[in-house]
Parts: structure tokens; C-alpha cells; sequence
């Protein structure tokens, strides 16, 4: 779990349901990469009630972690 | 239940998630299980049952064919019974006395309008092992799906839907998979659910603002509240099968099934039923003493020397046809993993001694 930076711009990633971001999570986990479950902002569509929330300068690697192994719904700003 | 007791999938609240991670441990441990790639592509039902009936009443409609077995359990023939009354065409093949299969009866049965194979993985009342690979490979070369009924293997046995070419994979959690009553499911290969019926419609924790049910796995088949508490015990218990080993699991109950299997067999009066091999079945031995009904025996089993068996007809009559114990059945005693040689032995003498006693009365 993450705690909140300051100056710290973050990017989520969205799922179908909670069993793709639990996925998701265990995916980013292994790879040591830093996120947090946090309930769907408010200007954002999804699927389902919560996402993953990382820093942006991670997509590339968070990108790369849930590719081929777990459907996303869609990469949003925060 | 006492530690986490929230609804998975159904809030974002920390023990909500937690149980939602109950439920993807299972999957995940399963999806090792039987060499699938994507753990969303196990369906939680709650029993072997549940899982073929909604594989069968999922894929087949009025006016399509269907091609079985003669040693299925009635978790198959009486869906498929039931459908044939409303117009499913339905070709039974037939299985040798011993319960074997020959690929080649399933080969020439195949139609145009065949949407479906479904067998047993290995009987429940012989235990014979059918061909499932072989029958995989025909079922996948005239592109129909084929689906078992891995009640009796799953953990048991070692399975890989790749390699054994299976699109549909009905398994149960309370047998050889060391789960609770009330857990199963069923593996679905990528691409059939687009054409695959759900049992049910309701919530399902995602893409609540619709009124329609969603189309991907595993939500359009999980609607409501699941069994959680059940789940982690069914995943508490492929876990332990994935840490035994299913190899050594079934190296064990190999070797018990063929010390059951010679010592039944040089029981005079007691016939044994199936392959009488250990390397051809999974642990399961019925057998009937001439002069003495099923139901004698068991009782006998039971009240006087502590053996729990099975007597009867074993929800499989179309079985018992095949191997000519129908209507009257047989006694079926199975080993697991955790029974002892010693337990075997006992059981044997058991057995010997209601046959001499039933000389001398008869």
C-alpha cells in the first residue's frame, strides 16, 4: 500500500470486474511496482468499483506487468 | 468467515477485497491444477453437477446432437435425457464390460449438427479411465467442444486441458480435490462462453448500471453472493494437492488400489468388476458376493467392522448396464491419499469373513 505523495501525479487502470484488478494487483506485486486499490474516481467510468492507482512515471512498467495476463478495461488519468 | 465475512467483489472496503482474494487464490491454484493459463476461466459452481449441467444445457439447443458415453454418472445422462425430450439428438457410446471406451465409437457417431461431447474422465463406479486425450484430439479436429467430467480425477490425476485437448472441465471440490460439500466449477476454454448460456442472470459487482448481464468471464456465470467460505476451503485444498504433488498423489493411491484389487480378486465368491489394473483406473473397487445383495454387504461392512462403502446403483444405472450389474448394483470401496495399507487390509478381511459367514448360513 502507497502512501500519498505530495507533487506526485498518478494514472489508474481500470478493469470488468474486481477479480481482473485483483489480478492485476498480484501482478504489479511480484514486480515490486507501487499501486494502491482505490475506489473509481468520480469522473471515470468502469465496469467495476475500484481500480489500481500508480504513479504515472510507472506505466510503462505497469503496462508491460498485466500484458497478455490480465484484460484492462482502460489506462485513465486521476 | 470469523476473520474476513465481507462480499467479494461487492464494495472497496479492505475486507471486501480481502475476500475477493480468497476467491482469486482458488482460481489461481486450480488454474495450476489443470494447466490453465487465465484463472478467469474458472467458473465457482457447487458441485460437479451444477458445472455440466451448465456446460450441457449452456451449449445445446433443440435439433443439435450429442455424443456421451455408456458409463456416465446421471449428472450427465439426466440432463441430456431431459433435453432429448425436447428435441436433442443424443448417440450413447457404447463402453466394453470392463467400462472401456473405444475413441473410434465416439469418431463415427459425429454428425453435422454434433455441438457437443461429453464424458466421464474415469467411471465412479469401476473407475476405469477412459481416453480422454484421444477423444480430445477427434473432438478438436472436427472443431466440436468436448467437455469432462473430472468429478473422479480432478486432483487425483494429472490434467492438462492443453495437452488433453479439453474445452469444458466439470469438477467437484469434496472429492479428490480435499474441499468442502458445496464447491466445484468449471473451466471454460477462451472463446466458448461467447456461445455459452448462463444458468442464471443477477448481480454480479460489475458493470452495475446495466440491466443486462456481462459477457465475460467469470462474471456471466457468477451471479450473487458466491460460497466464499466454501471457496477457501476449496482453495486450501488444491493448494494441498499442488504441494503433495498430484504425481506422488497418484503413485499412492495407485499402489492401494492394486493391493484392493489383488485381494478382492482371490476372494472366492466375490466377483470384482472393471479393468482389475491399477494403472488403467483411478481408486475405486466394486465388486458383489454371490447369494448376498449390495445392500447386505454394506450394512455388514459398516455395523461390524467400521468400513464405510458404497452399495447400489451409485446414480450411474447407464454404468451398471454396461457392466451387467443392473438393477441389483455392487458395493464400491474407494482408497484416498490418506488411507493406509493397513485400513486396505482390514477392509479385505472384512470382506473375506461376510463371505464365509454367508456359506455356512447359506
Amino acid at each position: 500500500m502507497v502512501q500519498d505523495k505530495e507533487n506526485t501525479s498518478y494514472r489508474v487502470v481500470l478493469f470488468h470486474s474486481t477479480s481482473g484488478a485483483l489480478l492485476a494487483e498480484k501482478l504489479l506485486k511480484k514486480e515490486g511496482i507501487a499501486y494502491k486499490i482505490i475506489p473509481v474516481p468520480r469522473h471515470l467510468s468502469s465496469d467495476c468499483g475500484v481500480c489500481l492507482r500508480f504513479e504515472s512515471q510507472d506505466e510503462t512498467l505497469v503496462r508491460k506487468a498485466l500484458a497478455e495476463k490480465v484484460e484492462i478495461q482502460s489506462f485513465c488519468t486521476l | 468467515m470469523r476473520s474476513v465475512g465481507a462480499n467479494p467483489g461487492r464494495s472497496g472496503h479492505r475486507l471486501s477485497i480481502e475476500a475477493g482474494r480468497i476467491l482469486i487464490e482458488a482460481r489461481e491454484a486450480l488454474a495450476e491444477l489443470f494447466g490453465i493459463d487465465d484463472p478467469l476461466r474458472i467458473v465457482f459452481t457447487r458441485n460437479a453437477t451444477e458445472s455440466l449441467n451448465l456446460a450441457i444445457y449452456g451449449l445445446l439447443q433443440p435439433g443439435d446432437h450429442c455424443i456421451t458415453t455408456s458409463m456416465e454418472h446421471n449428472s450427465v445422462m439426466r440432463p441430456l435425457r431431459a433435453l432429448e425430450k425436447k428435441g436433442l439428438e443424443l448417440t450413447v457410446a457404447p463402453c466394453s464390460p470392463k467400462g472401456e471406451l473405444d475413441p473410434r465409437e465416439i469418431e463415427k457417431a459425429i454428425k453435422k449438427n454434433t455441438r457437443l461431447i461429453v464424458t466421464t474422465h474415469a467411471s465412479n463406479v469401476v473407475g476405469t479411465l477412459m481416453p480422454i486425450t484421444e477423444v480430445g484430439e477427434i473432438a478438436r479436429a472436427h472443431g466440436i467442444p468436448f467437455c469432462i467430467d473430472a468429478a473422479q480425477t480432478a486432483g487425483a490425476l494429472p490434467i492438462d486441458v492443453k495437452k488433453m485437448h479439453i474445452d469444458l472441465l466439470a469438477f467437484t471440490g469434496h472429492k479428490s480435490l480435499y474441499g468442502p460439500q458445496g464447491t466445484g466449477g468449471l473451466y471454460i476454454r477462451e472463446g466458448l462462453e461467447k456461445g455459452l448460456e448462463p444458468l442464471m442472470q443477477g448481480g454480479t459487482g460489475s458493470r452495475s448500471e446495466s440491466q443486462e448481464q456481462p459477457d465475460f468471464m467469470p462474471d456471466k456465470y457468477e451471479s450473487g453472493t458466491p460460497n466464499t467460505v466454501g471457496v477457501a476451503g476449496l482453495g486450501a485444498g488444491a493448494r494441498f494437492c499442488l504441494t503433495q504433488g498430484v504425481a506422488h498423489i497418484r503413485a499412492k493411491e495407485e499402489g492401494l488400489t492394486r493391493i484392493l484389487i489383488e485381494g478382492l480378486g482371490s476372494i472366492p465368491g466375490v466377483t470384482l468388476y472393471g479393468c482389475r489394473d491399477a494403472t488403467r483406473q483411478v481408486a475405486i473397487c466394486s465388486f458383489t458376493i454371490h447369494d448376498l445383495s449390495p445392500s447386505e454387504i454394506t450394512m455388514a461392512l459398516d455395523e461390524e467392522f467400521n468400513i464405510m462403502s458404497r452399495p447400489g446403483l451409485h446414480c450411474a444405472p447407464a454404468a451398471h448396464q454396461t457392466i451387467d450389474t443392473f438393477p441389483q448394483g455392487t458395493v464400491r470401496l474407494s482408497a484416498g491419499y490418506f488411507t493406509t495399507v493397513e485400513e486396505i487390509a482390514l477392509a479385505l478381511e472384512a470382506v473375506g469373513k461376510i463371505v464365509a459367514r454367508s456359506r455356512t448360513q447359506g
